[in-house]
Protein backbone atom coordinates (compact mmCIF):
# COMPACT_ATOMS: atom_id res chain seq x y z
CA UNK A 1 0.00 0.00 0.00
CA UNK A 2 2.85 2.47 0.65
CA UNK A 3 3.98 2.47 -2.80
CA UNK A 4 0.27 4.55 -3.69
CA UNK A 5 2.34 7.62 -2.04
CA UNK A 6 4.43 7.73 -4.76
CA UNK A 7 2.38 8.08 -7.56
CA UNK A 8 1.92 12.03 -6.40
CA UNK A 9 5.77 12.17 -7.13
CA UNK A 10 5.66 10.32 -10.04
CA UNK A 11 2.73 12.22 -12.06
CA UNK A 12 3.62 15.52 -10.72
CA UNK A 13 7.45 15.37 -10.91
CA UNK A 14 7.87 13.93 -14.38
CA UNK A 15 6.93 17.81 -15.92
CA UNK A 16 6.93 16.43 -20.19
CA UNK A 17 3.44 14.34 -19.20
CA UNK A 18 1.74 17.37 -18.57
CA UNK A 19 3.07 20.79 -19.84
CA UNK A 20 0.22 20.97 -22.44
CA UNK A 21 -2.43 23.49 -23.54
CA UNK A 22 -4.95 20.87 -24.41
CA UNK A 23 -7.51 19.04 -23.64
CA UNK A 24 -9.05 22.10 -21.53
CA UNK A 25 -11.24 21.88 -18.78
CA UNK A 26 -13.98 25.08 -17.75
CA UNK A 27 -11.56 27.10 -19.18
CA UNK A 28 -8.25 25.51 -17.98
CA UNK A 29 -5.87 24.44 -19.84
CA UNK A 30 -4.70 20.91 -19.38
CA UNK A 31 -1.23 22.13 -17.67
CA UNK A 32 -3.12 23.78 -14.73
CA UNK A 33 -6.57 21.14 -14.01
CA UNK A 34 -4.22 18.56 -13.97
CA UNK A 35 -1.77 20.07 -11.66
CA UNK A 36 -5.14 20.88 -9.24
CA UNK A 37 -6.53 17.40 -10.05
CA UNK A 38 -3.71 15.99 -8.02
CA UNK A 39 -4.77 17.66 -5.01
CA UNK A 40 -7.87 15.68 -4.00
CA UNK A 41 -6.03 12.45 -5.75
CA UNK A 42 -3.03 12.73 -3.42
CA UNK A 43 -5.33 12.90 -0.52
CA UNK A 44 -7.43 10.10 -1.87
CA UNK A 45 -4.20 8.19 -1.97
CA UNK A 46 -2.75 9.07 1.62
CA UNK A 47 -6.33 8.20 3.06
CA UNK A 48 -6.50 4.71 1.28
CA UNK A 49 -3.29 4.17 3.05
CA UNK A 50 -4.13 5.59 6.01
CA UNK A 51 -7.11 3.43 6.30
CA UNK A 52 -5.00 -0.05 5.81
CA UNK A 53 -2.19 0.38 7.79
CA UNK A 54 -1.81 -0.81 11.56
CA UNK A 55 -3.36 1.75 14.24
CA UNK A 56 -1.18 2.83 16.87
CA UNK A 57 -0.49 0.69 20.46
CA UNK A 58 -2.28 2.79 22.20
CA UNK A 59 -0.38 3.83 25.21
CA UNK B 1 -1.74 53.12 -6.37
CA UNK B 2 -3.45 55.94 -5.11
CA UNK B 3 -2.50 57.27 -1.62
CA UNK B 4 -5.28 58.15 -0.14
CA UNK B 5 -6.33 56.46 2.46
CA UNK B 6 -9.62 54.38 2.08
CA UNK B 7 -11.37 54.92 5.42
CA UNK B 8 -14.08 51.98 4.66
CA UNK B 9 -11.40 49.53 4.46
CA UNK B 10 -9.54 51.27 7.01
CA UNK B 11 -11.99 50.89 9.50
CA UNK B 12 -13.17 46.92 9.02
CA UNK B 13 -8.76 46.49 8.97
CA UNK B 14 -8.61 48.32 12.24
CA UNK B 15 -12.01 46.01 13.74
CA UNK B 16 -10.13 42.56 12.88
CA UNK B 17 -6.72 43.64 13.80
CA UNK B 18 -8.17 44.61 17.02
CA UNK B 19 -10.10 41.53 17.17
CA UNK B 20 -7.34 39.38 16.84
CA UNK B 21 -5.29 41.22 19.30
CA UNK B 22 -7.86 40.53 22.30
CA UNK B 23 -7.80 37.12 21.10
CA UNK B 24 -4.22 36.81 21.32
CA UNK B 25 -3.74 38.19 24.79
CA UNK B 26 -6.83 35.82 25.93
CA UNK B 27 -5.12 32.87 24.72
CA UNK B 28 -3.39 32.30 27.64
CA UNK B 29 -6.19 31.46 29.38
CA UNK B 30 -7.12 28.85 26.48
CA UNK B 31 -6.47 25.19 26.83
CA UNK B 32 -5.42 26.04 30.22
CA UNK B 33 -2.39 25.47 31.10
CA UNK B 34 0.60 27.23 33.30
CA UNK B 35 2.10 29.10 30.60
CA UNK B 36 5.36 30.61 32.57
CA UNK B 37 6.16 27.50 33.87
CA UNK B 38 7.53 24.97 31.29
CA UNK B 39 8.65 25.52 27.72
CA UNK B 40 6.34 22.21 26.43
CA UNK B 41 3.52 24.99 27.83
CA UNK B 42 4.80 28.44 26.22
CA UNK B 43 6.72 27.21 23.05
CA UNK B 44 4.40 23.91 21.85
CA UNK B 45 1.06 24.70 23.67
CA UNK B 46 1.12 22.18 25.85
CA UNK B 47 1.22 19.48 23.40
CA UNK B 48 -2.02 19.23 23.07
CA UNK B 49 -3.52 20.12 19.89
CA UNK B 50 -5.99 17.97 18.17
CA UNK B 51 -7.14 17.33 14.34
CA UNK B 52 -8.69 20.36 13.68
CA UNK B 53 -6.32 22.94 16.11
CA UNK B 54 -3.20 21.24 14.27
CA UNK B 55 -5.01 21.67 10.77
CA UNK B 56 -5.51 25.61 11.81
CA UNK B 57 -2.23 26.00 12.68
CA UNK B 58 -0.30 24.12 10.64
CA UNK B 59 -2.47 25.76 7.51
CA UNK B 60 -2.11 29.33 9.05
CA UNK B 61 1.93 29.20 9.16
CA UNK B 62 2.68 27.26 6.25
CA UNK B 63 0.81 28.79 3.64
CA UNK B 64 1.83 32.31 5.16
CA UNK B 65 0.81 36.20 3.95
CA UNK B 66 4.19 36.52 1.38
CA UNK B 67 2.24 33.72 -0.08
CA UNK B 68 -0.57 34.88 -0.63
CA UNK B 69 1.16 38.45 -2.13
CA UNK B 70 4.44 36.28 -3.56
CA UNK B 71 2.57 33.58 -5.63
CA UNK B 72 0.37 35.40 -7.69
CA UNK B 73 3.12 38.12 -8.05
CA UNK B 74 5.55 35.35 -9.69
CA UNK B 75 2.99 33.87 -11.77
CA UNK B 76 1.73 37.71 -12.69
CA UNK B 77 5.59 37.85 -13.47
CA UNK B 78 6.74 34.61 -15.76
CA UNK B 79 3.47 32.27 -15.93
CA UNK B 80 3.40 28.50 -15.45
CA UNK B 81 6.94 28.61 -13.82
CA UNK B 82 5.43 29.96 -10.78
CA UNK B 83 2.82 27.93 -10.42
CA UNK B 84 5.57 25.21 -8.86
CA UNK B 85 4.13 26.35 -5.69
CA UNK B 86 0.99 23.67 -6.65
CA UNK B 87 3.09 20.51 -7.00
CA UNK B 88 5.52 21.44 -4.08
CA UNK B 89 2.61 21.37 -1.92
CA UNK B 90 0.91 18.26 -3.20
CA UNK B 91 3.86 16.27 -2.58
CA UNK B 92 4.94 17.31 0.59
CA UNK B 93 2.04 15.83 2.09
CA UNK B 94 2.52 11.98 1.37
CA UNK B 95 5.87 12.61 2.87
CA UNK B 96 4.90 14.35 6.09
CA UNK B 97 2.59 11.18 6.08
CA UNK B 98 5.27 9.01 5.97
CA UNK B 99 7.95 11.07 7.92
CA UNK B 100 6.66 13.19 10.42
CA UNK B 101 4.53 10.88 12.71
CA UNK B 102 7.87 9.14 13.59
CA UNK B 103 9.97 11.87 14.24
CA UNK B 104 6.49 12.70 16.55
CA UNK B 105 6.94 9.35 18.37
CA UNK B 106 10.79 10.52 19.08
CA UNK B 107 10.07 13.76 20.61
CA UNK B 108 7.23 12.73 22.47
CA UNK B 109 9.13 9.67 24.09
CA UNK B 110 12.46 12.09 24.90
CA UNK B 111 10.61 15.43 25.44
CA UNK B 112 12.43 16.81 22.59
CA UNK B 113 11.35 20.65 21.55
CA UNK B 114 13.16 20.78 18.34
CA UNK B 115 15.13 19.34 15.39
CA UNK B 116 18.22 19.80 17.04
CA UNK B 117 17.14 18.28 20.60
CA UNK B 118 15.85 15.59 18.12
CA UNK B 119 19.57 15.38 16.35
CA UNK B 120 21.52 15.24 19.51
CA UNK B 121 19.20 12.74 21.20
CA UNK B 122 19.72 10.58 18.04
CA UNK B 123 23.62 11.47 17.78
CA UNK B 124 24.77 12.28 21.01
CA UNK B 125 26.64 15.02 19.09
CA UNK B 126 27.10 18.57 20.15
CA UNK B 127 28.34 19.96 17.29
CA UNK B 128 25.65 18.16 14.97
CA UNK B 129 23.12 19.85 17.33
CA UNK B 130 24.20 23.45 16.74
CA UNK B 131 24.97 22.86 13.01
CA UNK B 132 20.98 22.28 12.90
CA UNK B 133 20.08 24.98 15.12
CA UNK B 134 22.11 27.66 13.86
CA UNK B 135 20.84 26.55 10.41
CA UNK B 136 17.26 26.55 11.71
CA UNK B 137 17.47 30.04 13.46
CA UNK B 138 19.18 31.70 10.22
CA UNK B 139 16.52 30.92 8.03
CA UNK B 140 13.57 31.75 10.05
CA UNK B 141 14.78 35.13 10.44
CA UNK B 142 14.76 36.15 7.29
CA UNK B 143 10.77 34.36 6.71
CA UNK B 144 9.61 36.54 9.71
CA UNK B 145 10.71 39.68 7.50
CA UNK B 146 9.06 38.75 4.49
CA UNK B 147 5.59 38.36 6.78
CA UNK B 148 6.36 41.68 7.57
CA UNK B 149 7.20 42.78 3.72
CA UNK B 150 3.72 41.15 3.13
CA UNK B 151 1.60 42.90 5.52
CA UNK B 152 3.58 46.08 4.79
CA UNK B 153 2.20 45.92 1.05
CA UNK B 154 -1.84 45.45 1.92
CA UNK B 155 -1.19 48.53 4.33
CA UNK B 156 0.42 50.59 1.40
CA UNK B 157 -2.56 49.48 0.01
CA UNK B 158 -5.15 51.14 2.02
CA UNK B 159 -3.21 54.27 1.63
CA UNK B 160 -1.12 54.75 5.26
CA UNK B 161 2.59 55.19 4.93
CA UNK B 162 5.43 55.28 6.62
CA UNK B 163 6.81 52.55 9.01
CA UNK B 164 4.29 53.62 12.08
CA UNK B 165 1.77 50.84 11.23
CA UNK B 166 4.00 47.61 10.99
CA UNK B 167 5.66 48.67 13.95
CA UNK B 168 2.54 49.32 15.79
CA UNK B 169 1.27 45.92 14.39
CA UNK B 170 4.63 44.38 15.69
CA UNK B 171 4.72 45.48 19.12
CA UNK B 172 1.38 44.35 19.70
CA UNK B 173 2.11 40.69 18.02
CA UNK B 174 5.56 40.55 20.60
CA UNK B 175 3.57 41.21 23.52
CA UNK B 176 0.68 38.48 23.31
CA UNK B 177 3.17 35.93 21.94
CA UNK B 178 5.01 36.92 25.25
CA UNK B 179 2.24 36.68 27.48
CA UNK B 180 0.93 33.33 25.40
CA UNK B 181 3.19 31.62 24.08
CA UNK B 182 2.41 29.17 21.02
CA UNK B 183 -1.74 29.21 21.99
CA UNK B 184 -1.71 32.89 20.86
CA UNK B 185 -1.04 31.98 17.10
CA UNK B 186 -3.45 28.67 17.34
CA UNK B 187 -6.26 30.70 18.22
CA UNK B 188 -5.83 33.29 15.97
CA UNK B 189 -5.12 31.11 13.10
CA UNK B 190 -9.08 30.02 13.04
CA UNK B 191 -9.67 33.64 12.16
CA UNK B 192 -6.75 34.30 9.96
CA UNK B 193 -7.89 31.08 7.80
CA UNK B 194 -11.75 31.23 7.65
CA UNK B 195 -11.43 34.86 6.78
CA UNK B 196 -8.38 33.67 4.06
CA UNK B 197 -10.89 31.31 2.89
CA UNK B 198 -13.69 33.81 2.35
CA UNK B 199 -11.68 35.61 0.41
CA UNK B 200 -10.32 33.43 -1.84
CA UNK B 201 -13.37 31.23 -2.60
CA UNK B 202 -15.45 34.82 -3.27
CA UNK B 203 -12.53 35.66 -5.37
CA UNK B 204 -12.31 32.70 -7.73
CA UNK B 205 -16.32 33.30 -8.24
CA UNK B 206 -16.77 36.79 -8.65
CA UNK B 207 -13.90 37.94 -10.35
CA UNK B 208 -13.78 35.49 -13.60
CA UNK B 209 -17.75 36.48 -13.38
CA UNK B 210 -16.94 39.76 -13.91
CA UNK B 211 -14.50 39.23 -16.49
CA UNK B 212 -15.75 36.74 -19.11
CA UNK B 213 -14.73 33.32 -16.93
CA UNK B 214 -11.75 31.16 -16.68
CA UNK B 215 -11.04 31.19 -20.77
CA UNK B 216 -10.91 34.92 -21.21
CA UNK B 217 -8.70 35.15 -17.83
CA UNK B 218 -6.14 32.46 -19.49
CA UNK B 219 -6.76 33.73 -22.99
CA UNK B 220 -5.62 37.70 -22.14
CA UNK B 221 -2.68 36.23 -19.91
CA UNK B 222 -1.88 34.22 -22.68
CA UNK B 223 -1.96 37.82 -25.43
CA UNK B 224 0.36 39.71 -22.57
CA UNK B 225 3.27 36.82 -22.49
CA UNK B 226 3.26 36.77 -26.08
CA UNK B 227 3.94 39.96 -26.60
CA UNK B 228 6.05 40.30 -22.89
CA UNK B 229 8.22 37.30 -24.50
CA UNK B 230 11.47 35.41 -22.89
CA UNK B 231 10.89 32.77 -20.59
CA UNK B 232 7.43 33.48 -19.59
CA UNK B 233 3.77 31.52 -21.13
CA UNK B 234 1.13 29.80 -19.78
CA UNK B 235 3.06 26.35 -20.22
CA UNK B 236 6.97 25.79 -19.69
CA UNK B 237 9.36 26.20 -22.20
CA UNK B 238 11.39 22.87 -22.43
CA UNK B 239 14.46 24.28 -20.44
CA UNK B 240 12.41 25.12 -17.49
CA UNK B 241 10.86 22.20 -16.89
CA UNK B 242 13.93 20.25 -14.66
CA UNK B 243 14.04 23.78 -12.63
CA UNK B 244 10.45 23.38 -12.03
CA UNK B 245 10.29 19.71 -11.03
CA UNK B 246 13.36 20.28 -8.61
CA UNK B 247 12.11 23.30 -7.44
CA UNK B 248 9.28 21.71 -6.09
CA UNK B 249 10.89 18.49 -5.08
CA UNK B 250 13.18 20.42 -2.74
CA UNK B 251 11.01 22.97 -1.14
CA UNK B 252 8.88 20.19 -0.80
CA UNK B 253 11.70 18.54 1.21
CA UNK B 254 12.68 22.02 2.96
CA UNK B 255 9.14 22.40 4.26
CA UNK B 256 8.86 20.49 7.28
CA UNK B 257 12.92 20.97 8.51
CA UNK B 258 11.51 24.59 9.23
CA UNK B 259 11.09 25.20 12.99
CA UNK B 260 7.88 26.82 12.58
CA UNK B 261 6.53 23.63 10.84
CA UNK B 262 8.11 21.33 13.05
CA UNK B 263 6.57 23.57 16.09
CA UNK B 264 3.49 22.52 14.34
CA UNK B 265 4.11 18.88 14.46
CA UNK B 266 5.54 18.88 18.06
CA UNK B 267 2.41 20.26 19.21
CA UNK B 268 0.15 18.07 18.44
CA UNK B 269 -1.09 15.44 20.44
CA UNK B 270 -0.82 11.79 19.26
CA UNK B 271 1.10 10.88 15.37
CA UNK B 272 -1.97 9.86 14.20
CA UNK B 273 -3.34 13.98 14.21
CA UNK B 274 -0.21 14.16 11.75
CA UNK B 275 -1.67 11.22 9.69
CA UNK B 276 -4.80 12.84 9.42
CA UNK B 277 -3.32 16.64 8.58
CA UNK B 278 -1.70 14.93 6.17
CA UNK B 279 -5.12 14.08 4.80
CA UNK B 280 -6.86 17.23 5.60
CA UNK B 281 -4.52 19.50 4.83
CA UNK B 282 -4.29 19.36 0.94
CA UNK B 283 -7.38 21.67 1.47
CA UNK B 284 -5.12 24.89 1.54
CA UNK B 285 -3.13 23.18 -1.56
CA UNK B 286 -6.17 24.06 -3.40
CA UNK B 287 -6.77 27.45 -2.10
CA UNK B 288 -2.76 28.22 -3.07
CA UNK B 289 -3.59 27.25 -6.73
CA UNK B 290 -6.52 29.31 -7.02
CA UNK B 291 -4.96 32.19 -5.35
CA UNK B 292 -1.89 31.87 -7.98
CA UNK B 293 -4.46 32.69 -10.42
CA UNK B 294 -4.76 35.74 -9.23
CA UNK B 295 -2.02 36.46 -11.09
CA UNK B 296 -3.86 35.98 -14.40
CA UNK B 297 -6.67 37.54 -13.45
CA UNK B 298 -4.99 41.02 -13.08
CA UNK B 299 -4.01 40.42 -16.82
CA UNK B 300 -8.01 40.05 -17.99
CA UNK B 301 -8.99 43.38 -15.24
CA UNK B 302 -5.78 45.28 -17.56
CA UNK B 303 -4.13 45.75 -14.02
CA UNK B 304 -0.55 47.52 -14.73
CA UNK B 305 1.85 47.99 -11.39
CA UNK B 306 5.30 48.95 -11.02
CA UNK B 307 6.06 45.88 -8.08
CA UNK B 308 4.81 42.72 -8.98
CA UNK B 309 3.75 42.22 -5.24
CA UNK B 310 1.03 45.13 -5.90
CA UNK B 311 -0.61 42.73 -8.25
CA UNK B 312 -3.30 41.08 -5.35
CA UNK B 313 -3.91 44.21 -3.42
CA UNK B 314 -4.18 46.47 -6.62
CA UNK B 315 -6.92 43.58 -7.95
CA UNK B 316 -8.97 43.61 -5.19
CA UNK B 317 -9.26 47.31 -5.21
CA UNK B 318 -10.38 47.66 -8.41
CA UNK B 319 -12.90 44.98 -8.52
CA UNK B 320 -14.26 45.19 -5.20
CA UNK B 321 -16.16 47.42 -2.98
CA UNK B 322 -13.81 49.08 0.27
CA UNK B 323 -15.38 46.94 2.71
CA UNK B 324 -14.59 44.02 1.08
CA UNK B 325 -11.04 45.06 -0.30
CA UNK B 326 -10.85 45.83 3.60
CA UNK B 327 -11.48 42.42 4.66
CA UNK B 328 -9.21 40.86 2.63
CA UNK B 329 -6.35 43.03 3.43
CA UNK B 330 -6.80 42.52 6.87
CA UNK B 331 -7.26 38.45 6.08
CA UNK B 332 -3.65 39.09 4.87
CA UNK B 333 -2.32 41.03 7.37
CA UNK B 334 -3.74 38.61 10.01
CA UNK B 335 -2.28 36.03 7.94
CA UNK B 336 1.07 37.46 9.00
CA UNK B 337 1.10 37.40 12.05
CA UNK B 338 0.27 33.89 12.83
CA UNK B 339 3.59 32.59 11.00
CA UNK B 340 5.61 35.12 12.36
CA UNK B 341 4.65 34.78 15.87
CA UNK B 342 4.90 30.83 15.00
CA UNK B 343 8.72 31.34 13.68
CA UNK B 344 9.68 33.52 16.47
CA UNK B 345 8.10 30.66 18.84
CA UNK B 346 10.34 27.75 17.04
CA UNK B 347 13.60 30.10 16.84
CA UNK B 348 13.26 30.95 20.23
CA UNK B 349 12.89 27.26 21.29
CA UNK B 350 16.16 26.53 19.61
CA UNK B 351 17.92 29.42 21.00
CA UNK B 352 16.92 27.72 24.49
CA UNK B 353 17.09 24.64 24.24
CA UNK B 354 20.19 24.16 21.77
CA UNK B 355 22.33 27.40 23.02
CA UNK B 356 21.42 28.57 26.06
CA UNK B 357 20.16 25.08 27.88
CA UNK B 358 23.55 23.67 26.15
CA UNK B 359 26.67 25.95 26.50
CA UNK B 360 25.08 28.17 29.00
CA UNK B 361 23.33 27.08 31.61
CA UNK B 362 22.58 23.03 31.84
CA UNK B 363 20.97 23.00 34.83
CA UNK B 364 18.28 25.23 33.89
CA UNK B 365 14.64 24.67 35.41
CA UNK B 366 11.70 24.41 33.06
CA UNK B 367 10.42 27.90 34.28
CA UNK B 368 14.00 29.32 33.48
CA UNK B 369 13.39 27.63 29.78
CA UNK B 370 10.32 29.41 29.39
CA UNK B 371 11.28 32.84 30.11
CA UNK B 372 14.39 32.66 27.86
CA UNK B 373 12.29 31.62 25.48
CA UNK B 374 9.88 34.48 25.57
CA UNK B 375 13.24 36.71 25.99
CA UNK B 376 14.34 34.95 23.18
CA UNK B 377 11.54 35.79 21.24
CA UNK B 378 11.04 39.06 21.38
CA UNK B 379 14.55 39.81 20.66
CA UNK B 380 14.01 37.30 16.97
CA UNK B 381 10.49 39.40 16.00
CA UNK B 382 12.87 42.48 16.67
CA UNK B 383 16.09 41.71 14.56
CA UNK B 384 13.33 40.94 11.73
CA UNK B 385 11.62 44.32 12.17
CA UNK B 386 14.74 46.13 11.70
CA UNK B 387 15.85 44.01 8.91
CA UNK B 388 12.73 45.15 7.72
CA UNK B 389 13.11 49.05 8.11
CA UNK B 390 16.30 49.43 7.75
CA UNK B 391 17.68 47.00 4.42
CA UNK B 392 16.39 46.77 1.41
CA UNK B 393 13.34 44.42 0.51
CA UNK B 394 15.66 42.60 -1.73
CA UNK B 395 18.20 41.50 0.89
CA UNK B 396 15.16 39.93 2.80
CA UNK B 397 14.40 38.16 -0.29
CA UNK B 398 17.68 37.20 -1.16
CA UNK B 399 18.32 35.77 2.59
CA UNK B 400 14.75 33.76 2.50
CA UNK B 401 16.09 32.19 -0.76
CA UNK B 402 19.17 31.51 0.66
CA UNK B 403 17.66 30.33 3.92
CA UNK B 404 15.40 27.12 1.77
CA UNK B 405 18.68 26.03 0.88
CA UNK B 406 20.42 25.69 4.18
CA UNK B 407 17.29 24.54 5.92
CA UNK B 408 17.19 21.31 3.32
CA UNK B 409 20.66 20.75 4.50
CA UNK B 410 19.94 19.38 7.75
CA UNK B 411 17.36 17.00 6.07
CA UNK B 412 19.93 14.20 6.47
CA UNK B 413 20.53 15.09 10.12
CA UNK B 414 17.23 15.14 11.33
CA UNK B 415 15.59 12.19 8.60
CA UNK B 416 17.98 9.70 8.45
CA UNK B 417 18.58 9.02 11.91
CA UNK B 418 14.52 7.81 11.92
CA UNK B 419 14.90 4.81 9.38
CA UNK B 420 18.51 3.99 10.44
CA UNK B 421 21.47 4.39 11.94
CA UNK B 422 24.27 3.49 9.95
CA UNK B 423 25.16 7.68 8.98
CA UNK B 424 27.88 8.65 11.66
CA UNK B 425 27.48 12.17 13.21
CA UNK B 426 30.81 13.75 11.84
CA UNK B 427 29.97 12.69 8.21
CA UNK B 428 26.19 13.97 8.62
CA UNK B 429 28.36 17.27 9.55
CA UNK B 430 30.93 17.36 6.98
CA UNK B 431 28.05 16.81 4.76
CA UNK B 432 25.80 19.82 5.99
CA UNK B 433 28.88 21.80 5.83
CA UNK B 434 30.05 20.65 2.13
CA UNK B 435 25.80 20.98 0.96
CA UNK B 436 25.59 24.46 2.75
CA UNK B 437 29.21 25.72 1.37
CA UNK B 438 28.52 24.36 -1.83
CA UNK B 439 24.74 25.65 -2.02
CA UNK B 440 25.82 29.16 -0.77
CA UNK B 441 28.82 29.78 -3.39
CA UNK B 442 26.81 28.64 -6.19
CA UNK B 443 23.41 30.65 -5.71
CA UNK B 444 26.24 33.81 -4.94
CA UNK B 445 27.89 33.32 -8.13
CA UNK B 446 25.15 33.24 -9.98
CA UNK B 447 23.51 36.38 -8.71
CA UNK B 448 21.69 34.83 -6.44
CA UNK B 449 19.44 33.03 -8.35
CA UNK B 450 18.10 29.85 -7.08
CA UNK B 451 19.08 27.64 -10.28
CA UNK B 452 22.35 26.24 -11.12
CA UNK B 453 23.27 24.78 -15.12
CA UNK B 454 25.03 21.24 -15.50
CA UNK B 455 26.46 20.29 -19.04
CA UNK B 456 25.85 16.96 -19.55
CA UNK B 457 25.65 14.88 -22.88
CA UNK B 458 26.27 18.36 -24.77
CA UNK B 459 23.39 19.77 -23.63
CA UNK B 460 22.85 22.02 -20.45
CA UNK B 461 19.85 21.36 -17.48
CA UNK B 462 19.26 24.20 -14.98
CA UNK B 463 18.15 22.68 -11.85
CA UNK B 464 17.30 23.73 -8.43
CA UNK B 465 20.46 24.36 -6.06
CA UNK B 466 19.19 23.59 -3.00
CA UNK B 467 18.24 19.60 -4.32
CA UNK B 468 22.06 19.46 -5.67
CA UNK B 469 23.63 21.11 -2.61
CA UNK B 470 21.27 17.90 -0.62
CA UNK B 471 22.70 15.34 -2.98
CA UNK B 472 26.06 16.66 -2.45
CA UNK B 473 25.82 16.61 1.47
CA UNK B 474 24.38 13.30 1.28
CA UNK B 475 27.10 11.70 -0.79
CA UNK B 476 29.76 13.42 1.59
CA UNK B 477 27.81 12.19 4.61
CA UNK B 478 28.11 8.77 3.37
CA UNK B 479 31.51 8.51 1.84
CA UNK B 480 32.85 9.95 5.42
CA UNK B 481 30.96 7.67 7.43
CA UNK B 482 32.74 4.82 4.98
CA UNK B 483 36.01 6.23 5.70
CA UNK B 484 35.23 6.86 9.74
CA UNK B 485 34.06 3.00 10.03
CA UNK B 486 37.77 2.12 8.05
CA UNK B 487 39.40 4.18 10.32
CA UNK B 488 37.93 4.39 13.67
CA UNK B 489 35.24 0.91 13.60
CA UNK B 490 32.41 1.72 15.63
CA UNK B 491 32.86 0.33 19.44
CA UNK B 492 36.37 1.40 19.26
CA UNK B 493 36.24 4.66 20.47
CA UNK B 494 35.30 5.07 24.22
CA UNK B 495 31.47 6.39 24.69
CA UNK B 496 31.97 10.00 26.29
Amino acid sequence: MWVLLLLPFIGLLWVPFYNFQEPALFGFPFFYWYQLAWVPLSSLLIWLVYRRRTPDETP
Amino acid sequence: MSDQIDWVALTVFVFFFALVTVMGFFAARWKAGPVSAHLDEWGLGGRQFGTWITWFLVGGDFYTAYTVIAVPALVYAVGAYGFFALPYTVIVYPFVFAVMPLLWKVAHAKGHVTAADVVHGTYNSRGLELAVAITGMVATMPYIALQLIGMGVVIKAIGLTGEFPIIAAFIVLALYTYSSGLRAPALIAFVKDIMIYIVVLVAVVVVPAKLGGYGAVFAAANDAFTAKGGATGLLLKPSQMLAYATLALGSALAAFMYPHTLTGIFASKSADTIRKNAILLPAYTLLLGLIALLGYMAYAANIKVTSNNDVVPVLFKVLFPSWFAGFAFSAIAIGALVPAAVMSIGAANLFTRNVWKSYVDPGISHAGEASVAKIASLVVKLGALAFTIFLPTQYALDLQLLGGLWILQTFPALVFGLFTRWFRAEGLLLGWVAGILWGSWTAWSNGLKPLATIELGGTSHVFYVGLGALLLNVAVAAIATVIMGLVLPRGATARS
